[in-house]
C-alpha cells in the first residue's frame, strides 16, 4: 500500500502563497499576544487553584455566587463535568479557602477536594525566568548541533522553522486565551526538539541528493527531496499525533492543554518542514546569489 | 544463521530479560510522584519580622521543628530540604489530607497566656509535654506540662490572675479564656476549647514540637488528593493503551509484515522504558506518563524511516538483504540527528523544570534512547532473521 509514494507535488512553485498563509497566521497570533497577551496560569501569574468534585451536579452560576460572597467574583471557573470544577482565584490564604469550601458545603452540597495549588508571586516570577532560560537553552543547543552536523545556513533555516512553529502554538493559545501553565511550556519545548525531526529528514535527503545529482537545478532537488520523504513525513506525523490525541481525549484535564499544545506544534512542525523549511533554502541561495546548480549548496564539499 | 547474528539476537533477549527483571513487580519498582499518589509539595520561606529577624540559626531551627512535626504526623518518606538561604522545600507523599498537613507544618504555633489586660504572662517555650485527651464530659482537651522554670512562671501567672481570666492564645488567636480558680503550682494544665478530636491532636502535636522562631510563609503549595492521583493514573493508562493500540494497528495495516516487526520493536521499546525507569529509580509523574505516551509515537518514527528507505532500495531492484543494509545505513544518521535535537530539548526541560516536568524530561529522554536502540538493533536483527526465511514481497 503506497498512498503518496509515487505522486510528485511541486512545493516550490506555490511557495509564496504558503509564506503568506504562514505570515498571516503568525501575524494574527502576534497581534493577539501584543494586545490581549497570554492567559498565564497560576504557575506564572501566582494565585490559587482549587479543583473540587461536588456530590451532586452544580451549576457554574451557583459556584460563582458563592465566590462573590468572598469578593472573588472575578475568578475563572471551569466545569470539567456537571459536578467537577476547577476554580482559579487570586492568591488566597488557607483560612479564606476553608471559608469558601465550607460555604460551598453549606449552600450547595458536600464535596471532595481533588487538588489545591497556591503559587506566590515570587515563585511565579522565578518560574517565568526558568521557562525563558529553558527555551533559550534549547534553541541555542539545537542551533549549535545543527551547525555542527550540517552547516550554518541550515541552522538559520531551522531557527526560522522553530520560531514559526512556536509562534503558531503560542499565538493560538493567546487567541483562544488558553491557560499557559508549566506543562504548556514543556510542550513547547518538546516541539522545539521534535519539530526539527521532520526538517532534518528532508534536509538530510537534500544533502544526499546534492551530492549525487549535481546536474539538477536546486529547485528540482528540493522538490525531489520533499517528495521522496513525503510518505515518511506524513506517516510519522500521524503516528506521533495519534498518541497525542489519545492523551487529549482520555488523559484528563490536567494534561489536556499540554496535549493541545503538542498537537498544534506537531501540525505546525510537519507543515513547516514540508512547506517552509526547504523552500526557504532556495530563498537563502537567491539572496546570497549562490549559483542555482546544486554543486554549490554543500559549501565544503562543493569547492573542488 | 551465523555466529555473530546468533550472538546479537541473544544479547537483545538478554536486554529485554534484564528490563523485565528490573521492573517486576511493577507497583514496587516504580516510584509514583506526588501528583500520582497524592500528597503535597510545599515551599516555605522564613521571613523577617521586626521582633524576629531571620538568621542561619533560625532557619535551622525551623527546619528541625518542621521535621519533628512531620515525623509525628507519620508521613513515610517525606522530603525536607533547605533551599538557598531561607527557603525550605517539603514534600509529603501519600498524605490523606494534604491541606491539613500543610497547615500544620507552616503554623508558627506560638502559645501565649495573656492576662485580662492583654499582657503576655508566659509562652509555650517551657513546655515539656502536650497531649490530647478528654475531660469528664468527654470533650476533647489538650493537657500540657511545663518544666521547672515554666511551672514557676505559670504559678506566678495564675497567682496574679485568681478570679480573673487568663486567656490562652495560639498565634495571637484566642483558643479559650478560662477564669483562674486557684493558683496552679505543679506546672500541669488543661486547655479546653472548641476542639474536635483531630484539632486537639494537632494542637498537642504543634505544642510538643515547639513554636517556630521566625515567621514562615507558604510561597508555593501544590496538594493533590489521593482520588485525583488515582484518577490521573487510570486516565494516563487509558490514554496510553488507546494510543498504543491505534499505533500498532496503523503500522500493521500500512506496513503489513514490516509493521508487525515495528510493532514488536515498539512493545520491546515500552518494556525497556519501564525497565530503565525502574532501574534508575526514577519517579513517575503524570507528565512522565505523557512522555511515555509521546514516545509511543516517536518510537515507530525511526522504524518508518528505515522501512521507507528499504522500500526505496527495493525499488532499485536490489536484493532484500542488500536493501536492508543500505536502508539501515542511510537511515541511521538521520535517526540519530533527529533524535539528538529532541534530547537537547529534554535536557533543557530537566535542568530548568520543577518536579513533575523533570519526570517528563526523564521519560522522554529514556524513551528516545530506548526507541533508537530498538530501531537500530532490535528491528535490524529481526529483519535480518526474517530475510533469511521470507522474500521482501511477503512483508510488503
Amino acid at each position: 500500500m503506497d498512498l503518496i509514494g509515487k505522486k510528485k507535488f511541486d512545493f516550490i512553485k506555490n511557495r509564496r502563497i504558503v509564506y503568506i498563509i504562514s505570515a498571516v497566521i503568525i501575524l494574527i497570533g502576534l497581534i493577539s499576544i501584543i494586545f490581549q497577551g497570554f492567559n498565564l496560569g497560576i504557575d506564572f501569574a501566582g494565585g490559587t487553584l482549587i479543583q473540587i468534585r461536588f456530590d451532586k451536579s452544580v451549576s457554574t452560576t451557583e459556584v460563582r455566587n458563592v465566590l462573590s460572597e468572598f469578593n472573588l467574583s472575578q475568578s475563572t471557573i471551569q466545569n470539567l463535568s456537571e459536578n467537577e470544577f476547577v476554580i482559579r482565584t487570586e492568591k488566597i490564604n488557607s483560612e479564606k479557602r476553608k471559608g469558601i469550601l465550607s460555604a460551598f458545603r453549606e449552600n450547595l452540597t458536600d464535596l471532595e477536594i481533588l487538588r489545591v495549588e497556591t503559587v506566590g508571586p515570587v515563585i511565579g516570577e522565578n518560574l517565568k525566568k526558568l521557562a525563558i532560560y529553558a527555551l533559550l537553552f534549547a534553541f541555542i543547543g539545537i542551533v549549535l548541533y545543527i551547525t555542527m552536523r550540517f552547516e550554518f545556513k541550515f541552522s538559520i533555516i531551522s531557527i526560522l522553522a522553530l520560531s514559526h512553529d512556536c509562534l503558531i502554538v503560542l499565538g493560538i493559545f493567546s487567541l483562544l486565551q488558553k491557560e499557559i501553565t508549566i506543562s504548556v511550556i514543556a510542550a513547547v519545548l518538546t516541539i522545539v526538539g521534535y519539530s526539527l525531526n521532520n526538517t532534518i529528514v528532508i534536509l538530510d535527503r537534500l544533502r544526499e541528493n546534492i551530492k549525487f545529482k549535481t546536474r539538477e537545478p536546486f529547485e528540482n532537488l528540493i522538490n525531489m527531496s520533499i517528495n521522496q520523504s513525503l510518505s515518511r513525513t506524513i506517516n510519522t506525523a500521524l503516528t506521533t499525533v495519534i498518541p497525542v490525541l489519545a492523551l487529549y481525549f482520555f488523559g484528563g484535564n490536567i494534561l489536556s492543554d499540554f496535549a493541545l499544545a503538542l498537537f498544534l506544534g506537531m501540525v505546525a512542525g510537519t507543515y513547516s518542514s514540508i512547506f517552509i523549511a526547504s523552500p526557504l533554502l532556495l530563498e537563502w541561495n537567491k539572496i546570497f546569489k549562490i549559483r542555482q546548480k546544486g554543486i554549490r549548496i554543500t559549501g565544503k564539499k562543493g569547492k573542488k | 544463521m551465523n555466529w555473530t547474528k546468533t550472538l546479537r539476537l541473544a544479547s537483545v533477549f538478554v536486554v529485554i530479560f534484564i528490563a523485565i527483571i528490573l521492573s517486576f513487580p511493577l507497583n514496587e519498582k516504580i516510584n509514583l510522584g506526588l501528583d500520582l499518589q497524592g500528597g503535597s509539595h510545599v515551599i516555605l520561606e522564613c521571613v523577617d519580622t521586626p521582633n524576629a529577624p531571620v538568621d542561619n540559626d533560625a532557619v535551622n531551627r525551623v527546619l528541625e521543628i518542621i521535621r519533628n512535626r512531620i515525623d509525628q504526623l507519620g508521613v513515610s518518606e517525606p522530603v525536607i530540604q533547605r533551599q538557598g538561604t531561607n527557603r525550605i522545600l517539603v514534600q509529603l507523599p501519600g498524605v490523606e489530607d494534604p491541606e491539613a498537613a500543610v497547615e500544620l507544618i507552616g503554623k508558627t504555633a506560638l502559645l501565649e497566656f495573656k492576662s485580662e489586660e492583654g499582657e503576655t504572662q508566659l509562652t509555650g517555650a517551657h513546655l515539656i509535654n502536650a497531649k490530647s485527651s478528654f475531660d469528664q464530659f468527654s470533650r476533647s482537651i489538650v493537657l500540657i506540662e511545663f518544666d521547672k522554670i515554666g511551672a514557676k512562671e505559670f504559678g506566678e501567672a495564675t497567682k496574679k490572675s485568681v478570679g480573673k481570666v487568663l486567656a490562652i492564645t495560639l498565634d495571637g488567636k484566642e483558643i479559650s479564656a478560662p477564669v483562674v480558680q486557684e493558683p496552679i503550682l505543679d506546672g500541669k494544665a488543661q486547655i479546653t476549647g472548641k476542639f474536635t478530636v483531630d484539632s486537639a491532636k494537632h494542637l498537642a502535636l504543634l505544642l510538643r514540637s515547639g513554636a517556630l522562631p521566625v515567621k514562615v510563609e507558604i510561597l508555593e503549595n501544590r496538594s493533590i488528593g489521593p482520588t485525583l492521583g488515582r484518577d490521573s493514573i487510570s486516565k494516563g493508562i487509558k490514554a496510553g493503551i488507546v494510543g498504543l493500540i491505534l499505533i500498532l494497528l496503523f503500522m500493521l495495516i500500512y506496513y503489513k509484515g514490516f509493521g508487525l516487526i515495528a510493532d514488536f520493536a515498539l512493545v520491546v521499546c515500552m518494556v525497556l522504558i519501564v525497565g530503565a525507569l525502574a532501574g534508575l529509580k526514577a519517579t513517575l509523574t503524570l507528565p512522565g506518563i505523557a512522555g511515555m505516551i509521546l514516545t509511543i509515537g516517536m518510537a515507530v518514527d525511526a522504524n518508518i524511516l528505515i522501512f521507507e528507505r528499504i522500500k526505496e532500495e527495493l525499488r532499485l531492484e536490489k536484493t532484500f538483504r542488500a536493501s536492508i543494509d543500505a536502508g539501515f545505513n542511510k537511515a541511521f544518521r538521520t535517526i540519530f540527528d533527529a533524535n539528538v535535537t529532541t534530547l537537547i530539548a529534554a535536557l533543557a526541560l530537566f535542568y530548568f523544570g520543577s518536579g513533575p516536568i523533570k519526570g517528563f524530561a526523564v521519560t522522554l529522554s529514556v524513551g528516545i534512547l530506548a526507541s533508537m536502540f530498538t530501531a537500530i538493533v532490535v528491528t535490524k536483527i529481526v529483519l535480518e532473521v526474517v530475510a533469511t526465511k521470507f522474500s521482501s514481497r511477503a512483508l510488503l
